[in-house]
Order: structure tokens, then sequence, then C-alpha cells
């Protein structure tokens, strides 16, 4: 996976954050993922990808960051993680999926997303195809830390 | 006036209604895809539609709707995170009157829906 295919989703992921959460990001560290690693917290927002490029868009928050971020979301208060924050997490991975879809598309990748799932759980696990790999990029906010992990390939 | 917001996301619905109600429109009805949508025209002066969604997807709801004599005329914005020009084209050329694309600042939701309702 080239390094270059994650910034798309770095800039998309500040970008939905600000103009729809009021939230502004900063990002910290970029790893590779190794294959049956968790994800890196409580709430993941899952998209697949399929056309030109393979893979899947994760983004994954600590319990306590996803209430902030979809309080300031939805301009309502949040007491606990319900269906409505569920479902904000997966419209918010929606967001940061298409916008990137947008600038690659620009770069002549052309690809679809699916519709998004949202799992929540301690230590839950994403199961990715084995011969593509992952990279995860850390953000700290003033909500909280969260994650975003791409794992994706070309199509010869 | 009576306006349909549809979208499989309950939370984009809600932000939606959320903005409708701060500009003074509070007869909202509520859609989760274009099937459910189409049961639901009677009487609405505007719709508000995503494009990816289960069931019937947005395109498809404009294109029914474009079709059907009782509501062809009625003004349709899609909000959608489909954002390349070859995608905004399609959805002009199957009749939606204006365009928003996620993500988007409330204000522009409410100049967009203003200058529709307003002009």
């Amino acid at each position: 996976m080239k390094a270059e295919y994650i910034n798309p989703f770095i800039e998309s992921t500040i970008n939905a954050l600000k103009t729809m959460a009021m939230v502004s990001p900063k990002r910290e560290k970029l790893q590779v993922k190794k294959d049956g690693e968790s994800a890196m917290y409580d709430i993941s927002g899952i998209i697949g990808l399929a056309g030109g490029v393979v893979g899947s868009v994760v983004l994954s928050f600590p319990k306590e960051t996803a209430m902030k971020i979809v309080a300031s979301f939805i301009g309502e208060d949040v007491p606990d993680v319900n269906k409505d924050v569920l479902d904000a997490i997966g419209e918010l991975t929606n967001i940061v999926a298409g916008s990137a879809k947008k600038i690659f598309y620009e770069q002549g990748h052309h690809f679809k997303i699916s519709l998004p799932n949202v799992v929540y759980g301690k230590d839950h696990k994403i199961n990715r195809a084995r011969d593509v790999p992952c990279i995860s990029v850390t953000f700290s906010s003033d909500a909280g830390p969260f994650a975003i992990e791409v794992s994706l390939k070309e199509v010869q | 006036m009576k306006i349909l917001v549809v979208d499989d996301s309950s939370t984009m619905r809600r932000i939606i209604k959320n903005t409708l109600v701060r500009i003074g429109y509070d007869d909202i009805v509520e859609a989760e895809h274009g099937v459910d949508a189409l049961s639901k025209l009677d009487g609405v002066g505007m719709v508000l539609t995503d494009w990816n969604m289960p069931v019937m997807d947005g395109l498809t709801l404009v294109n029914s709707i474009r079709s059907n004599d009782q509501y062809k005329t009625v003004p349709i914005i899609m909000v959608t995170t489909e954002a390349a020009k070859e995608e905004i084209v399609v959805a002009i050329k199957a009749g939606v009157n204006d365009y928003i694309i996620k993500p988007f600042n409330q204000n522009t939701l409410q100049e967009k829906i203003s200058k529709i309702l307003g002009g």
C-alpha cells in the first residue's frame, strides 16, 4: 500500500470533523497494523471500498470521544452510547469515505463505497483480507483520541 | 409547507430537520429510503434526499418523482457524499434543483433551502 493513499483519508477526517462536529483533530502516530490485531477503540465505523482499489476504511473511537463528537455533530446531549451514537458514527465514516473517494477520483482512482457498518464492544476485531495491508493513524482532539485504519490495494 | 427528508441515517435526518425547524419549517416527514419516500409524497412541497441508501437509492427516487405527473415539479435537493463532477451532472440531469455535498456547514444547508423555498 502506497503511503500517499493514506493522505486523502487523513484530510477528509480532519475536514469532516471540523465542518460537521466543530472538533479540530491533530494527527499523531502512523503505523502498519498486524493481521488479527484488535481495533484501536470501543466503537468502529466501517466502510468497504471496491473498484480500481479494494479495501476498507475504519474510524475507531473510545466511548467517551464518540459521545462528545456525536453530541456536537447532532447538537444535542448524548447520555450514553445508544443507537443514535452508533448511527452518527456510521454517518461520519460515510462522509469521510465519500470525501476521500472524491480526492482519489481526481487522481484517477475510481471506486465505490459500501453503506457503513458500526461495531461496538471492547477489543472487537475487524476481519480484513489477508493480502491487503493496513495502516492506522491516531489523532488527538478536543473531544479525545481516536484513530482511522485504512486497508487498501490497487487492482491490476 | 410539508417537507420530506430522505436519508438512511437517522443522524442526518435529525441534523436536516433541526435546520428546517430553525428556519421556520416544522411540518417535516421522514423516510429511510426511496421506497419509503414514494409512499410519503402526498402533500409534500419539497424533498431533501440522500443518494446512497438501501432498498432504493436517491437517484432512482428522483427519477421516479420526475416521471410522476403529480409530483414532477416538486423541488428536490440532493444531500450526499457523492462529490465527483460526473455524479453531480447525473443528478442535475435526473432533475434535482440543487446539490449539497457532505460534509456541509449548516449555514450552506440553510441558504440552499431558503433559496429554493424563498425564491
